[in-house]
């Protein structure tokens, strides 16, 4: 544990752990409300990018389908709040499973294709979902539906945006683990194998099929997780929280952490969101109105990254061993 | 009997502009290898390239011809600028660039056009209808593009079986590594290519403006679409492009026009007509699901 934190990386990953964990604290010190729920969305869309790693970058498949999750896990809330049944002890694993189920059906069907077909066809079962959502009129239909947030009978109110961070923080520290020891399992072995030759990997009798779609269903359950806080931290759901633009965002967000690596997502997420914060202001001190269009500036920032900086922020942090 | 022909043939226009899209992103997945979601983009810049010449020179033909070069030129551009870096790239490094791109697009159009939309009106001389059999009216502006389409489709034929460049094109398709070895100048093929599909994308966007209206983001749905029909079709297949173009077209136009008829039956009025687009859609990726399990690579994709 000390050894680790004398690298920088481990360094500079105690510190930005540590800052989340004390975030309401200091929002609350500068009475800046706004940045607490900005380290809310942070902390949430860290778990969603997290479980998108765990397929995408341990085991090398490029699903651009995974915001269907925030839809399975927001919807199965927002459903049953609407029918009456608000107790998160009911919503949350109902949720959890939805996204699995989900999850085995597509994996089932989409892992039997490679290349641009598993993009492809990942894309297009998460826009199934969202026109499913979308036409959903007892649940808002287009415009989305406001919810009750989900009642654990009195230990947490989830209205207290400070009780909720905190609540959303354990449960990425909890993903973060269970992200960890999956990675280094015999099970992420496999995996990690398969995406660097995965007819090697069948050829030594690992049926590399079962492990890509356990690692996909394990995804989609993390990614509903974060589904069902996205939902409660806005008491809303709608389509446009799985539209196939999220998708994109959330494998942005994992290259740009650097793919394949623990901590990479969470690094992503938060260099996503300063971006988006940042470049807008900066962009309307050269000119006001400028910062509207922050995309122009952040659009032509994917492609120089996509084209020259393929490790991620994780890979300034210097080379990993092992 | 003559709705199901004016709705039958409302399939066929909306298959055809689709295929135009479709035509120029199986080319160059086909022959580059290369994921291009900003195709989309293409598609709404020809619209606006459109919106602005026939403002200039107060003609709906004259704007629409030169917004084709402009297309194409603007194609030229970002294939020397971005592309042209990622053909040797993963699929992944490919989707990340062009969503960039996306994104740079939609919000340099809201920075140049402004952020509401345009309208483009049909042309004063095809505002009525024809007589497409004896007592059949259909509108004249969706018959011309019809005609387009298909002439596109044709001529897209003839270039790829018939001409020189066709045969450099399928022979890039099938070895590009050979083809270069033989002396041919394999950039600039792969640039005009590109080029090519940016003016189709182009055709199909200033060609559907009249229909519905020029937007931010209108190349972004419907992109999606043109990619599930390359897939069901085939990667890099110009025929199976064509036939899943006119599949889909059919299940989309069935399913806007007599779906809700159906629906009414057990729904509401308002829900049918609500769930109705949004059961179409849901078709659409079924079929493909469904041909991806039973065929992975497409109906006449490659087999590997």
């Amino acid at each position: 544990m000390t050894k680790a934190l004398r690298t920088p990386r481990g360094l500079i990953t105690a510190i930005l752990l540590l800052l989340l964990a004390v975030l309401p604290l200091l929002t609350q010190a500068l009475d800046q409300r706004y940045l607490l729920s900005i380290g809310t969305r942070i902390v949430i869309w860290s778990i969603a990018a997290i479980s998108l790693n765990m397929i995408l970058g341990y085991g090398g498949l490029v699903s651009f389908g995974h915001a269907a999750f925030f839809g399975t896990g927001g919807y199965a809330v927002g459903i049953l709040a609407a029918n009456g049944i608000t107790s998160g002890w009911i919503q949350w694993p109902v949720a959890i499973l939805a996204g699995a189920l989900w999850a085995t059906v597509i994996g089932a069907l989409s892992l039997r294709t490679r290349g641009l077909y598993f993009i492809m066809i990942t894309l297009a079962f998460a826009q199934l979902v969202y026109y499913v959502g979308a036409g959903l009129e007892a649940y808002g239909g287009d415009d989305g539906l406001n919810i009750t947030r989900s009642r654990f009978g009195g230990m947490i109110d989830l209205r207290d945006k400070a009780a909720f961070y905190w609540l959303c923080f354990i449960l990425l520290c909890a993903t973060l683990w269970f992200c960890g020891r999956m990675a280094n399992s015999r099970f992420g072995l496999v995996l990690r194998g398969a995406k660097a030759n995965d007819l090697r990997m069948t050829a030594l009798g690992f049926p590399v099929f079962r492990y890509r779609l356990a690692a996909f269903v394990i995804a989609g359950a993390f990614g509903s997780l974060s589904g069902i806080l996205l939902a409660n931290e806005g008491a809303y759901i709608s389509p446009a929280m799985m539209s196939w633009v999220k998708s994109g965002d959330l494998i942005v967000i994992v290259v740009l952490g650097g793919m394949g690596t623990l901590f990479g997502p969470i690094y992503g997420t938060i260099a996503f969101f300063v971006l988006e914060e940042t470049l807008k202001p900066l962009l309307d001190l050269g000119h006001r109105g400028w910062g509207e269009y922050w995309q122009i500036v952040f659009g032509p920032m994917l492609v120089l990254i996509a084209l020259y900086a393929r490790g991620g922020l994780d890979s300034l942090l210097g080379r990993r061993h092992g | 009997m003559d709705y199901l022909l004016l709705q039958l043939l409302n399939g066929v226009q909306l298959g055809l502009l689709m295929f135009l899209l479709a035509a120029g992103l199986t080319l160059t997945f086909g022959i580059m290898d290369l994921v291009n979601l900003a195709h989309g983009s293409l598609y709404m810049m020809g619209a606006y390239f459109a919106w602005t010449l026939i403002g200039w020179t107060d003609s709906f033909v004259a704007g629409a011809v030169l917004a084709l070069p402009a297309t194409f030129l603007l194609g030229l551009v970002v294939e020397a600028l971005v592309m042209r870096r990622l053909y040797a790239r993963d699929h992944l490094d490919q989707v990340l660039a062009t969503f960039g791109l996306i994104l740079f697009f939609n919000e340099l159009v809201r920075a140049l056009w402004g952020p509401a939309g345009k309208s483009i009106a049909v042309p004063a001389f095809l505002t009525h209808t024809v007589e497409i059999l004896p007592g059949v009216p259909y509108p004249a502006y969706r018959f011309a593009i019809i005609v387009v389409g298909a002439l596109v489709a044709v001529l897209l034929a003839w270039l790829v079986a018939r001409t020189r460049l066709g045969m450099l094109i399928r022979a890039g398709a099938s070895n590009r590594r050979m083809i270069g070895a033989l002396g041919v100048d394999i950039e600039l093929l792969f640039t005009l290519v590109f080029g090519l599909g940016a003016a189709f994308a182009g055709l199909a966007g200033l060609m559907a403006a009249p229909l519905s209206s020029v937007k931010i983001g209108m190349g972004d749905d419907i992109l999606i679409v043109a990619f599930v029909i390359i897939v069901i079709g085939g990667i890099g297949s110009i025929k199976g492009a064509f036939v899943a173009a006119m599949v889909v077209g059919q299940i989309d136009i069935v399913g806007r026009a007599f779906l809700p008829d159906v629906l009414k039956a057990f729904l509401s009025a308002s829900a049918a007509s609500a769930a109705a687009p949004a059961i179409s859609q849901v078709l659409v990726y079924l079929v493909m699901a469904g041909v991806l399990v039973w065929r992975p690579t497409g109906l006449f994709g490659q087999r590997t």
